[in-house]
């Protein structure tokens, strides 16, 4: 195992191959401010774009009359669902979503016109001057409602986005040890800083449109708004704006078919740019979910039978939901070995807030209860929480409940054993004279040394990589070579994860060369898919991994020709090639001079299949694993609590670059600690509390822990270069990890999160 | 613009002074120092001054721009993320990017300005003083490690340099 | 509309005249908020924290107080010399916001909202601190009990500037704490600020974000000091959750999204009886 530490002077990479902790080709862009987000993207003679939304849950709408926006002096365009060319629905799965409403509202915030105009308070002052008279309707809140069938369909398709089982083995089974509990998750928000934003330039005379804009799949998106703008998909070109983060809120479409609209409506550009409270109601979050679960386990502890069901409020649109449920629902059982199964899994329809999807997608939900119930199940064996996830940890060979044996490396037993060696941080001590930050409440000096106590808590997680259920994923590169520079050209969206810098650590590892140049992220070139899914370093980085090996091929086949040689017989040797069995040694730049070689390669996974009426079938591709540990100092009596430090150990097939690693599980794991303390998007009645900084907590430097890490590199002998996916894991196992140490502390139970002072005081 | 934007002044930014003709009188500094000058560097993520994103220097504090009055800013030392080292990027922004404190960027202009602040108040900080002094700075992508890293490397480069 | 940056407290008064319908704007944390979200639009401002008047603050050695202009930012009442005179202010400013915050908010601000969440106001309730508003007519000073008369509501009278506030400067022991979800840039859910005069033998004890007004417990208090041996510090075990038992009977907390009304009193009891262990540390 390879523990990656701080380092206060370390070395800088310039460039860097695989495996190297190469720094960020736009790594000083940033730095200087000069680097170019979608907000930050302007052009001659733009007008704004503002959305007007429903202040209403659920509503009819009986009219709309913009007539007096377009009187305010300054206002180009006002467009409601009348305008929409094309199709008047979108979405990823299925297209229910509408682009305007046009006979009901199902969400607050839902979309209902958009206007264009000079000035960000001109828009504003026309969005006021919108009259829409609403039909007030009582809102479908409870997803339990939707599951029973008790309230009348809120969308033609019905309250129901998916309903699925599990039924594997012995139905009957009862354990000798039974351990049960509900759990709940309440809704997080992806919050990524950079807000939506969005410039599209219409073509001059024409009918097509470039839209510059922060997505995480351009195709994707172009498929839609195309659609929806009644183009062909070449009469639409995205370009790839610098993506301020997105965790899955920049799946689905928020503002691209907006701003396109006014752009054509005004044949003019248009920017349109998200306040943070829009974006709180613009894109969809995590979804709120309820789990019930009961374990079955032998006197020893040995997973026999897992019952569960799964109810996931999905929220007013389609959106992922059922991916994100088959998601939840074929991780039920965790990391372990279990033979039978009974699971019911729901995701429907609510007026909450759309949800789809966010970093963990289904299996954040599934893990905090799964490893909850496994907590229960030591306590009831009289063990510690270590061994029961000994006794039970999944092996390569396992099945899950749904049939499909793990053939992905699966180091679960390793990672417990390695995370139980990581060290423990000290204890606070001290008087009056102890600085407040080193305890819970921190400058709010709520508590003295004598007032806390601390608790150590652990999960761990299963997590599927890239997209399941038959979808046949697969990403593009081409990459050109010329006189010693190689130019990468995809569409794989950088949202910060760091594929721009792998992608030259490939080039320069396959090629032999230093100089790597990336053409500009856009529709130009094949689908890269979705960055998501923990996949793109396994499907981007193989589809640029292959287009390198053609050009290299060729290469060989040119040098070889020229040198009569066998081609076989070269290889890149630094920055030259060489003939491995002869004296020959070239500089890749001379060997190439003259000469270009232009290749494009796609990536696919091998296929997976469709999920029966028993949830059985090999639904997902590929799986890594993830332990936790977390340390907590609590303050029992006011609730307060201060997440130490959290260890991990984290299977990671190859780390192609360490640094960027690193930020992965650190950055995961302060969602996950996000989500288990201070995290949720706060709803009565269908109406939003919170959307705002000011009470939608995100951790700051002063509640992040600190963050030890390992890594187990056991190279994944289906990816292509060796390595998984690192994105997801983090966030997965570290929420229940920390509400684990929260119970450990207080000696009480808690089943939601995130948990909040009042769990725990009332609790 | 439509509504009476009328205001007219100047402002003194990374050394320079920069007219600003009909403007608006609720403009904030961000919003002038963005749509009006071109100093596209700072970043707005909340306009509520929860985020940092928007930090400046103004007369030598760190503050949120979102949360400055343009028009009453006139006769203060304004310094942005384009003026802070204009040219060569400072240690501060070098050592960013060498720790991996970097991933979106969103929050980076507003960390490079506040880690600038504080190490020029506080060249031998703590890490618990680091996490103080950056914490009204918001990062979603790197869960703050590496940033802390970052402001540790410069800290120690200057005192041996010193 | 104008924006008007006056540099002296005369002409602060003057633009005020000039335009009585004028927005006040100091560091801006409140007000560009609103203006921001669309919530307030912008009518004249006159800007006034550039005024050099409201800008500095004085300690009376004579009189043992001292007078903090109403533009003091938060990050100066955290340091020295304020944090030395007023401790319990100085850490309820180390609790505002952020840095970037502090630079700009001002004690002034944070009165001329008044908000019962507002962090310095538990701690110049305590004080019993008194706020100054001049106007073209003249100068007055207003006890902060009297001043704030609810959420959000002042005595301050139109064509009235906030120009200071004034604190005793004590010789006792003095603390202030808050309970938020998370330690930095969060409002209080609930918070308390005490102070220790020892040469009067009393004690005060006011409550934040538990009503509609900053809340003294003068039933507690008075219990406090009648129990306490201030020479020696000492306050008994019982006597200490007698207190609390005080404190949550005078809280009169709602439920809102941020906590519950419950959890609000238990709460102020709760840092009422750590406030006085702390202040008198013997039993």
């Amino acid at each position: 195992m390879s523990v990656l530490t701080g380092t206060v002077t370390g070395e800088r990479v310039a460039a860097g191959r695989l495996g190297e902790s190469a720094v960020r080709p736009d790594g000083l862009a940033k730095v200087q401010g000069s680097f170019e987000f979608s907000g930050d993207l302007s052009a001659d003679g733009f007008l704004w774009g503002a959305t007007l939304r429903s202040p209403h849950p659920y509503a009819r709408i009986v009219r709309i009359d913009v007539s007096a926006a377009w009187n305010v002096v300054g206002v180009e365009a006002v467009i409601t669902a009348d305008d929409v060319p094309g199709v008047a629905t979108y979405g990823l799965i299925d297209q229910d979503q509408p682009v305007f409403a046009s006979q009901y509202v199902r969400f607050v915030g839902e979309p209902v016109a958009a206007v264009a105009a000079d000035h960000p308070d001109t828009c504003r002052r026309a969005l006021d001057a919108i009259v829409v008279e609403y039909e007030v309707l009582e809102p479908l809140v409870d997803p339990e409602r939707a599951v029973d069938g008790s309230h009348a369909p809120i969308h033609p398709a019905g309250n129901v986005f998916r309903h699925q089982r599990i039924v594997r083995g012995d139905q009957t089974l009862q354990g000798a040890v039974v351990v049960e509990g509900t759990y709940e998750l309440g809704m997080q928000d992806q919050a990524f800083l950079g807000l939506e934003a969005a410039l599209a330039v219409p073509d001059p005379g024409g009918a097509g449109v470039e839209l510059h804009v922060a997505t995480q799949w351009l195709h994707e998106d172009r498929k839609q708004i195309a659609a929806c703008l009644g183009l062909a998909d070449e009469e639409v070109r995205l370009v790839l704006g610098g993506v301020g983060g997105a965790f899955g809120a920049r799946e689905d479409i928020s503002l691209q078919v907006h701003t396109c609209l006014l752009a054509l409506r005004t044949s003019r550009p248009v920017r349109m740019a998200y306040s943070r409270h829009e974006s709180f109601l613009g894109h969809v979050h995590r979804h709120p979910c309820r789990i019930w679960m009961r374990h079955h386990a032998d006197a020893d502890g040995k997973l026999q039978r897992v019952e569960a069901r799964f109810v996931f409020d999905g929220g007013a649109y389609a959106s992922t939901s059922s991916a994100v449920l088959v998601n939840g629902i074929t991780h039920a059982q965790g990391p372990y070995h279990c033979e039978n199964a009974t699971v019911d899994g729901w995701a429907v329809r609510t007026n909450n807030l759309p949800c789809g999807a966010m970093r963990g997608f289904g299996v954040v939900q599934a893990c905090f209860a799964h490893e909850a119930q496994m907590d229960k199940l030591a306590a009831a064996v009289g063990v510690d929480p270590l061994e029961i996830r000994l006794r039970n940890a999944m092996r390569t060979g396992d099945h899950l409940i749904t049939g499909q044996v793990v053939e992905s490396v699966a180091p679960v037993e390793r990672l417990i054993r390695e995370l139980a060696e990581m060290p423990l941080p000290s204890e606070p001590v001290g008087g009056h004279d102890l600085d407040p930050m080193r305890l819970p409440g921190g400058a709010g000096r709520t508590a003295d040394v004598t007032d806390v106590v601390r608790g150590i808590g652990w999960a761990v997680s299963i997590k599927n990589l890239m997209y399941s259920e038959g979808f046949d994923d697969y990403s593009t590169a081409r990459v050109r070579l010329a006189d010693g520079v190689a130019t990468v050209k995809f569409a794989t969206a950088e949202v910060g994860q760091g594929f721009v810098t792998l992608a030259g650590q490939i080039a320069r590892t396959v090629l032999g060369v230093d100089d790597v140049v990336l053409d500009r992220i856009d529709t130009q070139v094949g689908s890269a898919g979705s960055t998501s899914a923990s996949r793109q370093t396994w499907m981007s980085g193989g589809a640029v991994d292959g287009a390198c090996r053609l050009v290299r091929e060729r290469l060989f086949e040119h040098v070889a020709a020229q040198h009569d040689l066998d081609a076989v017989q070269l290889a890149i040797d630094g920055t030259d090639v060489i003939d491995t069995v002869g004296t020959l040694r070239l500089p890749v730049a001379e060997a190439t001079a003259g000469l270009v070689i232009d290749e494009t390669f796609e990536h696919h996974h091998r296929p997976t299949e469709d999920l029966d009426e028993n949830g059985q079938g090999n639904c997902h591709t590929a799986f890594a694993f993830a332990a936790h540990r977390a340390v907590v100092d609590v303050d029992p009596v006011l609730g307060l609590v201060k997440v130490v430090q959290v260890a991990t150990v984290q299977d990671v097939g190859r780390a192609l670059n360490p640094l960027s690693v690193t930020g992965q599980i650190e950055g995961g794991i302060a969602q996950g600690v996000g989500l288990a303390v201070m995290e949720e998007i706060i709803q009565v009645g269908g109406h939003v509390k919170n959307a705002s900084f000011t009470d939608y907590l995100l951790p700051t430097f002063l509640d992040m822990p600190d963050v030890v890490i390992g890594l187990v590199e056991e190279p994944e002998p289906q990816a292509p270069l060796g390595a998984k996916g690192v994105g997801e894991p983090p966030t997965v196992s570290s929420t229940p990890a920390v509400v684990a140490a929260i119970r450990d502390a207080i000696g009480k139970d808690l089943v939601r999160v995130p948990v909040r002072p009042t769990d725990i005081v009332f609790g | 613009m439509s509504d009476p934007g009328n205001l007219a002044y100047t402002l003194h930014v990374n050394g320079a002074p920069h007219d600003v003709r009909d403007a608006w009188v609720g403009e904030s500094l961000l919003f002038v120092l963005r749509e009006r000058l071109g100093l596209m560097g700072s970043k707005g993520a909340c306009e509520q001054g929860e985020c940092g994103s928007c930090s400046v220097l103004v007369d030598g504090n760190l503050v949120c721009s979102c949360l400055v009055l343009a028009a009453g800013a006139v006769g203060q030392d304004i310094v942005t993320i384009e003026g802070i080292s204009p040219g060569a990027p400072s240690d501060v922004q070098q050592a960013f990017v060498d720790a991996g404190a970097v991933q979106c960027g969103f929050c980076t202009p507003g960390l490079v300005m506040a880690a600038h602040s504080l190490l020029d108040r506080s060249p031998d900080p703590s890490e618990l003083e680091i996490r103080e002094e950056l914490s009204g700075n918001i990062c979603r992508c790197t869960g703050y490690g590496r940033i802390i890293d970052a402001v540790q490397r410069v800290a120690v480069a200057r005192r041996s340099a010193s | 509309m104008s924006v008007l940056v006056p540099t002296s407290l005369d002409g602060a008064l003057q633009a005020l005249a000039d335009h009585p319908d004028a927005t006040v704007l100091a560091g801006g944390t409140d007000l560009m908020v609103e203006f921001n979200g669309g919530h307030r639009r912008p009518s004249d401002v006159v800007v006034v924290n550039r005024v050099p008047e409201l800008c500095t603050w004085r300690h009376d050695p004579a009189t043992s107080t001292l007078r903090i202009g109403a533009a003091v930012t938060y990050a100066e009442i955290e340091s020295e010399p304020i944090a030395t005179w007023v401790p319990a202010l100085a850490q309820a400013a180390r609790t505002v916001g952020s840095p970037q915050i502090r630079h700009a908010a001002t004690i002034g601000g944070n009165v001329g909202t008044c908000s019962p969440a507002g962090d310095g106001l538990p701690v110049l309730a305590a004080l019993d601190a008194l706020v100054e508003l001049t106007s073209a007519a003249g100068v007055r000073t207003v006890p902060f009990a009297e001043f704030m008369v609810g959420p959000k509501r002042t005595t301050r009278a139109a064509g009235e500037l906030i120009t200071a506030v004034t604190v005793p400067v004590l010789d006792g022991w003095q603390g202030y704490t808050k309970v938020g979800v998370r330690n930095a840039m969060v409002i209080a859910t609930a918070s308390v600020a005490f102070a220790v005069s020892n040469a009067d033998r009393r004690v005060a004890l006011a409550l934040g974000s538990v009503g509609p007004t900053i809340l003294r417990c003068p039933e507690a208090e008075a219990f406090a000091a009648e129990h306490a041996d201030f020479a020696a510090g000492r306050l008994a075990a019982d006597a200490v959750a007698a207190c609390s038992e005080l404190v949550r009977d005078t809280a009169r907390p709602i439920d809102d999204h941020r906590s519950s009304a419950d959890y609000r009193r238990h709460a102020v009891g709760v840092l009422a009886g750590r406030l006085l262990r702390r202040a008198f540390p013997h039993e």
